[in-house]
């Protein structure tokens, strides 16, 4: 396993009267290639959970191993975790500053300590990933669009060369095409680089689509765990902590209860298509 | 006759960005808004969609003069916002709410943050009260009106945004992408609050979203592309064209795409299928169909 959280917990201001328990025996294993969405209500522990994956934060009790080793141990080398487990926050292009774009993207990587040709390598290479035209590569990233911008902060910590990739709503204010091209693009370097990836997301229509896996946050504990049709199995109680099924998964359950036999566990359009096709009998 | 004047009304709406390199010199020009003519009537509930860049923030800017036009006119309840001595006037009648809730709350308890526009146009304290307690029924916040709004939910503190505006009693409100930050049950919450404005209290509507389902029930749809109208509409007449809003950048609701993908695979269903009640319907009688 790639990633593993053991019994981890968080207080934030402990030991105060503020403190609050933000985690609480939190158990995950991540293998590495997955794509795991995580689902959750404002404020149900999502962002701090990521923030521990990167070291940003430290677990009040319980372990945290990346690939094998404790990353709280004392000798432990954070600067190297970061640039393995990239973390891409909310509205990431709030964080351009360079004069131009291609310079952006190489900030990461120089950091890194790396000698500038690589430097340049990653970059350019970070930025065709995420499918930006090369004509904007030497313009100011403020002249661009957003839905380049926020591509142009992903190939900031893609040009870091990371194992996992964790993706903090990075569709959102996007226009559905906007949306369509990031999780197309993510999903890609998923399957070519088999890159571990882990998206949090308010969209259920988005997460049903992509994802292999689904983590469903409430409270600071994991309500859910599994693959995304089975996760969807329980709308009702997603509902009462403020999430929600895809919309087809509302249309199927609504066609079973007037009586036509179909599979209700569909998730996304085609899946829903070829299930009422099949009850029709529409090849 | 009394000819029924538009609350919100346009007429060759240009609005030009210009771009200057660091000796002040003309880069460049962009025309964001490009000869728009529109004509909302009071009481309507008006969606406006379109793809990021397509103009229709700068369009918004303008029904509460914080951008002017670079041509054209443009009416709030019969003012022209260039006339500078109706800017208030104007800002009072149409009221903004943006896409991030915590850039626009600044009181340190929900009602006073509720209660600052109307102190700043100089209303008595106690219709103050007034307003507050009503503007935050309406919304469905008036028990949190003692909170601290940092300890507010996404969703809440929109709604304690879509109050404040509220309270200075407009005849319209804009909302831009009022909904892009929040979790589902936060988007159900503000849309619930913001058709409850428009059907009970009367207030003109002007939302513009990236979710289509948030605008099925909208009287009428614009859809902007390169400044322009491209298209308009009710929902219905939009989402039946399908291919033509995917061109745009734009989508459909989940239940109107899946009617078209069943339709594709030759299943007779009518076009602009907009709720899950609609699809069940329309299946329901193809069984029957089938079994005659």
């Amino acid at each position: 396993m790639q990633l593993i959280l053991d019994h981890v917990d968080h207080v934030y201001e402990e030991g105060t009267q503020m403190a609050r328990k933000a985690l609480s025996d939190i158990c995950l294993t991540i293998p590495k290639g997955q794509f795991v969405g995580i689902i959750g209500h404002t404020g149900s522990g999502k962002s701090t959970l990521i923030q521990h994956m990167n070291g940003l934060l430290k677990p009040t009790s319980g372990h945290i191993y990346f690939e094998g080793e404790d990353i709280a141990e004392k000798d432990y080398d954070r600067k190297k975790l970061r640039s393995k487990v990239g973390l891409v926050f909310q509205y990431p292009e709030h964080q351009l500053f360079e004069i131009d774009v291609f310079t952006d993207v190489c900030f990461g990587p120089k950091n890194l300590g790396l000698d500038k040709k690589e430097v340049q390598l990653r970059a350019f290479n970070a930025l065709r990933k995420v499918g930006l035209p090369e004509d904007l590569y030497y313009q100011s990233p403020f002249d661009l669009s957003g839905g380049q911008k926020r591509r142009v902060a992903i190939a900031g910590v893609l040009a870091m060369e990371p194992e996992v990739l964790i993706l903090d709503e990075p569709t959102a204010g996007l226009d559905p095409k906007g949306r369509e091209e990031i999780l197309r693009q993510i999903k890609s370097l998923q399957k070519e680089t088999g890159m571990t990836i882990l998206l949090v997301s308010h969209s259920m229509e988005d997460v049903a689509e992509y994802v292999d896996r689904i983590i469903v946050m409430n409270r600071g504990s994991i309500l859910y765990d599994d693959v995304p049709r089975k996760v969807f199995q329980h709308y009702r109680e997603l509902e009462e902590v403020g999430l929600a099924a895809p919309q087809v998964t509302y249309i199927m359950h609504a066609l079973r209860e007037r009586g036509l036999p179909v599979d209700a566990d569909a998730t996304t359009i085609r899946e829903a298509a070829d299930e009422i096709c099949r009850a029709y009998g529409i090849a | 006759m009394v000819q029924k004047v538009g609350i919100i009304k346009t007429d060759d709406l240009v609005f030009e960005y210009i771009r200057r390199d660091e000796e002040g010199n003309v880069e460049g020009i962009t025309t964001a808004v490009d000869h728009v003519s529109l004509d909302i009537a009071p009481g309507q509930f008006i969606a406006i969609l379109g793809h990021n860049g397509s103009g229709k923030s700068t369009l918004a800017k303008h029904i509460n003069a914080i951008l002017n036009p670079t041509e054209g006119t443009v009416w709030v309840d019969g003012m022209d916002t260039t006339d500078e001595s109706n800017i208030w006037e104007i800002r009072q009648r149409a009221g903004m709410v943006f896409q991030n809730p915590d850039n626009q709350i600044i009181g340190q308890v929900v009602e006073e943050d509720v209660g600052f526009g109307p102190e700043n146009m100089g209303i008595p304290t106690r219709e103050i009260w007034e307003r507050v307690e009503e503007s935050l029924r309406a919304v469905g916040m008036y028990e949190f009106r003692k909170a601290s709004p940092n300890k507010l939910s996404g969703g809440q503190k929109q709604r304690v945004s879509i109050a404040g505006v509220l309270a200075m009693h407009p005849k319209c409100i804009v909302l831009d992408e009022p909904t892009a930050m929040l979790d589902p049950n936060g988007r159900k919450e503000v849309i619930r609050a913001v058709r409850g404005l428009n059907d009970v209290e009367g207030v003109t509507v002007i939302l513009i979203t990236h979710y289509m389902e948030e605008i099925i029930h909208a009287d009428k749809v614009f859809v902007m592309d390169k400044g322009k109208v491209a298209m308009e509409g009710t929902p219905r007449e939009i989402f039946s064209q399908v291919e033509r809003l995917k061109e745009l950048r734009l989508d459909v609701p989940q239940v109107t795409l899946l009617a078209y993908e069943l339709q594709k695979r030759g299943m007779d269903l009518p076009n602009g299928i907009l709720t899950v009640e609609e699809l069940v319907e329309a299946l329901e009688k193809q069984t029957k169909n089938g079994r005659n």
